[in-house]
């Protein structure tokens, strides 16, 4: 659906976006994940049209967005981090101009304008001035606005930035059902909202992209080795001896848990050998139960560290 | 660009900057009317509408400062470019609003007429004619250098200082085009908007003048739309 190829963006000296190149499929919630700063805003700014690339080229349902920029702004409803509202305007006013603008089907849109209201939570406000309603109805006039029209793809720049928390939790919601009929590129710095909402992510650091898989991929490729963590019913000293002569075993600490008879273990071994097996059969000879056995994978935040701090040492 | 017509004429009058400037130019107008018409016992309006043109020097920079600065600080200019609009489609709906409130105001005018007429005088239909195109092709020049300096800065009060110093300029490039004289003279003769006002209002409805207020309107629209062009090319 859309085809990002060597996208490169100059402001004079400063290379805001270098070589960025990635696919997004259709239907498909694309994660674009990455530190403030980091190009984001910038590469949304391409795809949508409202900047010029220095290089490369943006296509959204095969048409180029510079060639064809009409057919393409007719795909794509976008929601930039700062929401596009007219402030004097009562929010039925403000989507019917928006649809105006967008060139709607007069009739189409009278049926469109209720359901996008109902759908992002503003019937009820739909006769107040933009100027009056609080940061999270006028986040939600941003994206209904994006919605007018029924675009194929939509664009969000950061679009939980400067809710509450049960707001965020909401427009995450809104956002995973527009994605069931919608094509979606969801940027955010804050990682867990990209691996509740995302199938894809994209991570970009200083205008590069350092990675691109799912969430899960990204968290088992970039680890050599499994984590997890054990609680075992025995004497600490003779449990530690008994799982460091397990094969495969790098890496053991203790942890107490505040009862005399148990403590915790977080286990490193190599990714290529399950090491919970013999674990379990030596424990069981001696008779020191296994309490608690929990796979700690590495979060998408670690992960996320890594790859852009890697980044930066290489710089 | 209807819509973006529609809007910015409905922000005009959602807020009290259109009623302020249309009853601040009807009430110097009225001045002048009632003093320089009525009691002078003059049975047209030519005299007026050349007086009262200079206040177009102050009412248009205002009319004009927020029509494209407001849309970049309050981030609605991403919404205009990336609808599927093309630039000069916008800065074109915007001239086209400001214009319309300046009709408005113009329209006020016609009141004068109305009395003059009450008052059993005969005004001079081809001057008269004259007159107000020549008023509204001033006018439409005047918006539309306003409507550029709003392109330059986002903010509302550099704008209308950018294009009150533009049309203060305009005013007294006549005598600075005498004092210079030669070459000089008719390169500034160029941007002479008031002289050919002055023909057009002693009924001499020439063709080139208002070919050439329109030219002018049009060269500081494509302005305006080679200002935001650019300024996407080089900022994000």
């Amino acid at each position: 659906m859309i085809e990002i190829i060597n996208l490169t963006k100059h402001y004079g000296e400063i290379k805001a976006v270098e070589n960025v190149s990635f696919s997004v499929n259709k239907g498909e919630i694309l994660g674009f994940l990455g530190p403030n700063g980091a190009g984001k805003s910038t590469t949304m700014n391409i795809i949508t049209g409202y900047i010029p690339s220095t290089s490369g080229t943006v296509t959204v349902d095969g048409y180029d967005i510079m060639e064809h920029s009409r057919e393409v702004k007719k795909r794509i409803g976008y929601m930039p981090e700062l929401p596009p509202l007219y402030l004097d305007m009562t929010v039925t006013d403000f989507l019917d101009f928006c649809a105006q603008l967008k060139e709607v089907d007069k009739k189409a849109w009278k049926s469109q304008k209720d359901d996008i209201m109902e759908l992002v939570k503003i019937t009820h406000v739909q006769h107040r001035l933009i100027r009056n309603l609080s940061k999270g109805y006028k986040q939600r006039v941003g994206l209904a606005q994006a919605l007018v029209g029924a675009p194929e793809v939509l664009v969000l720049d950061e679009p939980t930035v400067g809710l509450d928390p049960k707001q965020i939790i909401e427009i995450r919601k809104l956002i995973k059902a527009l994605g069931k009929n919608h094509t979606i590129i969801l940027s955010s710095h804050i990682l867990p909202e990209v691996s509740a909402v995302c199938e894809r992510v994209v991570i970009i650091n200083k205008g590069k992209i350092v990675a691109v898989d799912t969430p899960e991929n990204l968290s088992k490729n970039l680890t050599d080795f499994t984590k997890f963590r054990m609680t075992i019913a025995g004497p600490e000293k003779r449990v530690k001896e008994l799982i460091q002569q397990v094969y495969g075993v790098k890496y053991l600490e203790v942890q107490n848990t505040g009862k005399d008879d148990e403590c915790s273990y977080i286990i490193e071994a190599d990714k290529d050998i399950d090491v919970r097996k013999p674990i379990f059969h030596k424990l069981a000879q001696v008779g020191y139960p296994i309490l608690e056995l929990r796979s700690l994978g590495l979060s998408l935040e670690e992960i996320f560290l890594q790859l852009t701090t890697e980044e930066r040492e290489v710089n | 660009m209807l819509a973006i017509w529609k809007r910015e004429v409905q922000a005009y009058f959602y807020q009290p900057i259109a009623y302020i400037l249309i009853g601040f130019f009807f009430l110097i107008s009225s001045i002048y009317f009632t003093f320089g018409t009525v009691a002078a016992q003059v049975a047209e309006l030519n005299n007026l509408l050349s007086s009262i043109i200079f206040i177009l020097t102050f009412v248009c920079p205002i009319l004009t400062m927020r029509i494209l600065t407001e849309d970049r600080k309050n981030g609605t200019e991403v919404l205009l470019v990336t609808s599927p609009v093309d630039v000069y489609q916008i800065v074109l709906g915007k001239f086209l609003a400001a214009f319309t409130v300046f009709m408005v105001m113009f329209a006020s005018t016609f009141i004068y007429l109305a009395i003059i007429y009450i008052l059993g005088g005969q005004p001079e239909i081809p001057m008269l004619i004259g007159g107000y195109i020549g008023f509204l092709l001033v006018g439409a020049s005047y918006v539309a250098i306003g409507v550029f300096a709003s392109s330059l800065t986002e903010n509302q009060i550099v704008a209308a200082i950018i294009s009150f110093a533009i049309l203060l300029l305009i005013n007294i490039i006549d005598p600075i085009a005498t004092f210079v004289g030669g070459f000089t003279a008719k390169v500034l003769d160029m941007f002479s908007l008031l002289s050919r006002y002055s023909d057009l209002n002693a009924g001499i409805l020439d063709i080139t003048s208002i070919i050439y207020y329109l030219s002018f309107t049009a060269v500081f629209l494509f302005l305006t739309t080679r200002v935001i062009d650019k300024r996407r090319w080089s900022q994000g």
